[in-house]
């Protein structure tokens, strides 16, 4: 049985004291030891910024990668072995701006992995520039007339494209979180999970500000109804419904044909294509035998 | 005999289909062929052509001038009318030179105007001399797998043709070509660079469709034979960046693209020195700058591969020059990139990708090196990925493997693979670390290939696909008195230690650049005179 103790670093921890972000790390925790998973059968990648070194906080396989490339590095370690459970654990600007066009396409791609968005509406680690989501508006260290663009809407553009586990999460609820995470986790299919992370250092609003305009989805919502997640998802940016917007059921996996062929089992772990079969496809180059 | 056929039309007329036809009739009759493809950046209209040159000895070079031009359409006629020698033979489909109405022959009773293709192969092999049973043969069998009446149609269609090439061309039709017993394979080295991955170990390639590495992909993507996992990626970025993870969890992995492509995987290239993951990149080149020409070939490359990503780490640079070379260097690749933790490109090029090479067989090497990652068990405590080590290379686990944990990180690290900013120490350790990998790497470098060197006062040298038209110019040039010598290079980087140069010999550099980017490689890093 796994146990939260299993999962500590000994990494110095470089984030601001009281940031939200130390709500995400012990929710993540909590998540896989929830799931009993152990931190070798865990692999934790991450773009760049402050979000991002979340991965180095607790003990697990860690690919600490480009900005805004985490997804398809994701992506191909979910396929070389898919015996580990990835989750992808990046921040709003990572994962929406530099990575936006990854995700999107992940989306139709369905893989079974987990993209949890720490989503503070700011880039932080480079000090306060605006981020895909900042709202309209507010005036940030590089928007010096407030940002006079709408910003992006990423939870109604996975549910649009059929992404099949999209929530919303709040870092100063742990509890909650880690209960969305367990359940983004355990889903057969891609989960998107962004959490509101207010950043105490560069945000407009307190925690306590997002706290009092965090709603809970209600109980009647249909997760499988994908107008009303789509009204859930659209931001309107002072309101934060919480929960599970949406959920279907487990679609044709990514890779299942090739998986099929290969078994379920690391690629390192096959042996060689047989060479004979090899030498018979260069063989048959040879014209006229 | 070295006879050039050039089989010219527009895209979507089939010239690539003859071409392929009329080169198996000759190998199948015993002589080996050089194919080239020529065509433009579109999907229909335009000109396009296939060369082959037919010979007793295998030269796989090309040649600029035909002596038999077949023009399928009269634009095409007119396009390559200057390439055909004064004396040469044109067979086109109206006017000038040998008229055969290929696709009035093709509609004759009740056939598909897509036979036009047959009823050009048909002239073609009577106007070089084939006999007809050759071509029924080929044709047969390239059409099985479509049913014997298609089959059927097209010999039918392929024997007008050839009947009445050999009506119209009376004395002007060569001598028959006796039969020959020998047999030989054609490729090209992107047909063969995906069987040499496979052999290798590859399970897993990401790329993004560019011309003219398209090829490889497609092949991985056809033939689950080959065992590996194919995915189309939605771009470079992603392809470079998933092929890292991949190889990360411990799949031998590789990506194909050109230049362009290439340019958007470079932050993913540092990456891969970075976190010292190996990773196998073809990059196949065509010119430029920017989209450049797409479909056309070029030798630009060069110094852009060498010098590619931000910050130091090692890579290795191979230009394979032939489909034989390249299966060799295909399995060095991977096994260089694996035992360094490094990224090794394979220079090709639209030349090598597309033309067509004759050897005697294609042939996996006796021995292909295993796979490197480290036993799980040999490590006490916790495991750092980047433990140091005097040779700068730490035994590398895949994640999870043995109950392990990996952690790899592209800010520079500790040897357990965490964020650090300590100068003195850590960064310091981690740039000679990765500097020392390049020295060693530098130990498994080859120097060029010499021939006619003995007493030559002249030397050409070039890289990658070159080499075959390097040599049979340095041969011409012989026979006309010259003392001409040639080195080539299949290594670009590292390069070794320098051998001496000649002080009384001239040194050229041929490559298809415009501005000498070998020739500054060796001056730079040898020191060379490169006249």
């Amino acid at each position: 049985m796994t146990d939260l103790k299993n999962y500590r670093s000994p990494v110095e921890n470089q984030w601001c004291p009281g940031c939200p972000n130390f709500g995400i790390l012990n929710a993540v925790k909590r998540a896989l030891v929830d799931l009993d998973l152990a931190p070798h059968e865990v692999c934790l990648v991450s773009g760049i910024g402050q979000a991002a070194k979340l991965p180095h906080y607790l003990k697990a396989n860690v690919f600490n990668g480009l900005h805004g490339r985490a997804v398809p590095a994701a992506l191909g370690i979910h396929v070389a072995n898919p015996q580990l459970k990835t989750l992808v654990i990046s921040g709003d600007g990572d994962l929406y701006g530099e990575g936006g066009n990854h995700l999107l396409h992940t989306f139709r791609r369905n893989p079974d992995l987990t993209v949890v968005a720490h989503n503070n509406r700011v880039y932080a680690l480079t000090k306060g520039q605006a981020s895909p989501t900042t709202p309209r508006g507010e005036k940030t260290r590089l928007q010096f007339d407030g940002v006079d663009i709408d910003p992006a809407q990423m939870l109604a553009t996975a549910i649009v494209h059929g992404c099949t586990f999209v929530a919303r999460g709040f870092a100063g609820d742990i509890e909650g979180l880690s209960k969305i995470l367990s359940r983004a986790i355990a889903h057969r299919g891609l989960s998107l999970v962004d959490v509101i992370q207010p950043c105490i250092t560069w945000g407009r609003h307190s925690v306590d500000w997002y706290r009092e305009r965090t709603v809970p989805i209600p109980d009647d919502h249909d997760p499988t109804d994908r107008e009303g997640a789509l009204d859930l998802a659209i931001d309107v940016q002072d309101r934060f419904p919480i929960g599970v917007l949406y959920e279907l059921p487990a679609k044709a996996a990514f890779a299942e044909t090739y998986r099929e062929r290969v078994g379920d089992g690391p690629l390192y772990a096959l042996p060689r294509v047989d060479r004979s079969i090899l030498e018979g496809q260069l063989d048959r180059l040879t014209v006229g035998l | 005999m070295d006879r050039s056929v050039f089989i010219t039309g527009a895209a979507g007329e089939g010239i690539q289909t003859i071409g392929d036809i009329v080169g198996r009739c000759f190998l199948s009759h015993g002589y080996p062929v050089f194919a080239t493809q020529e065509f433009e950046s579109r999907i229909r209209g335009g000109n396009s052509s296939v060369r082959i040159r037919v010979s007793t000895d295998v030269r796989n070079a090309p040649r600029e001038d035909a002596d038999i031009l077949l023009a399928i359409n009269p634009r095409a006629r007119e396009h390559y009318a200057e390439a055909l020698h004064p004396d040469g033979l044109l067979l086109s489909s109206e006017g000038d030179g040998v008229t055969i109405p290929f696709s009035d022959l093709a509609t004759e009773q009740g056939g598909k105007a897509i036979y036009a293709n047959a009823v050009a192969a048909g002239a073609l092999c009577a106007a070089v001399g084939l006999p007809f049973p050759v071509l029924e043969a080929v044709l047969t069998s390239a059409f099985a797998e479509r049913g014997e009446a298609v089959a059927a149609a097209n010999v039918a269609a392929a024997k007008r043709g050839f009947e009445r090439a050999v009506a119209k061309l009376g004395d002007q039709r060569a001598e028959p070509l006796p039969e020959r017993d020998r047999t030989y394979a054609l490729a090209s080295a992107h047909d063969v660079i995906p069987i040499a991955a496979a052999a290798a170990g590859c399970r897993f390639i990401s790329a993004y469709p560019m011309s003219p590495s398209t090829g490889i992909i497609t092949r991985f993507a056809r033939d689950p034979e080959l065992g590996a996992f194919a995915e189309q990626a939605e771009d470079e970025i992603a392809a470079i960046n998933m092929v890292l993870g991949a190889s990360a969890a411990g799949a031998r992995a590789m990506t194909a693209t050109s230049g362009g492509g290439f340019a958007l995987m470079v932050e993913g290239l540092s990456l891969a020195g970075m976190i010292e993951t190996p990773v196998v990149i073809v990059l196949a080149q065509r010119p430029g700058p920017a989209t450049g020409l797409p479909t056309r070939t070029a030798q630009e490359d060069l110094l852009f591969a060498i010098r590619a990503g931000h910050g130091e780490f090692a890579r290795a640079v191979l230009a394979p020059s032939d489909p034989q070379e390249a299966i060799d260097q295909t399995i060095r690749a991977f096994d260089l990139a694996d035992r360094y933790q490094i990224p090794v490109i394979l220079l090709t090029d639209q030349f090598l990708a597309d033309s067509s090479f004759t050897f005697d067989r294609f042939e996996l090497p006796d021995e292909i090196p295993p796979a490197r990652l480290a036993d799980p068990d040999e490590f006490e405590g916790e495991y750092a990925r980047y433990a140091p080590s005097e040779s700068g290379v730490s035994p590398r686990l895949a994640f999870g493997q043995g109950g392990r944990t990996v952690c790899l990180d592209s800010d520079e690290h500790t040897p357990e693979g965490h964020i650090t900013e300590d100068l003195e120490g850590v960064r310091r350790a981690a740039v000679v670390k990765r500097r020392e990998k390049l020295r060693r790497l530098r130990g498994e470098m080859r120097g060029p290939s010499s021939r006619r060197m003995d007493d030559a006062e002249r030397i050409l040298i070039g890289w990658g696909s070159t080499r075959g038209a390097i040599d049979e110019a340095v041969d011409r040039l012989r026979e006309d008195g010259h003392k001409v010598g040639a080195i080539h290079f299949i290594d670009l980087w590292p390069l070794p230690e320098p051998p001496p140069q000649r002080d009384a010999a001239t040194y050229w550099t041929v490559e298809g650049n415009a501005t000498g980017q070998l020739a500054q490689l060796l001056r730079g890093e040898w020191r060379w005179r490169i006249d």
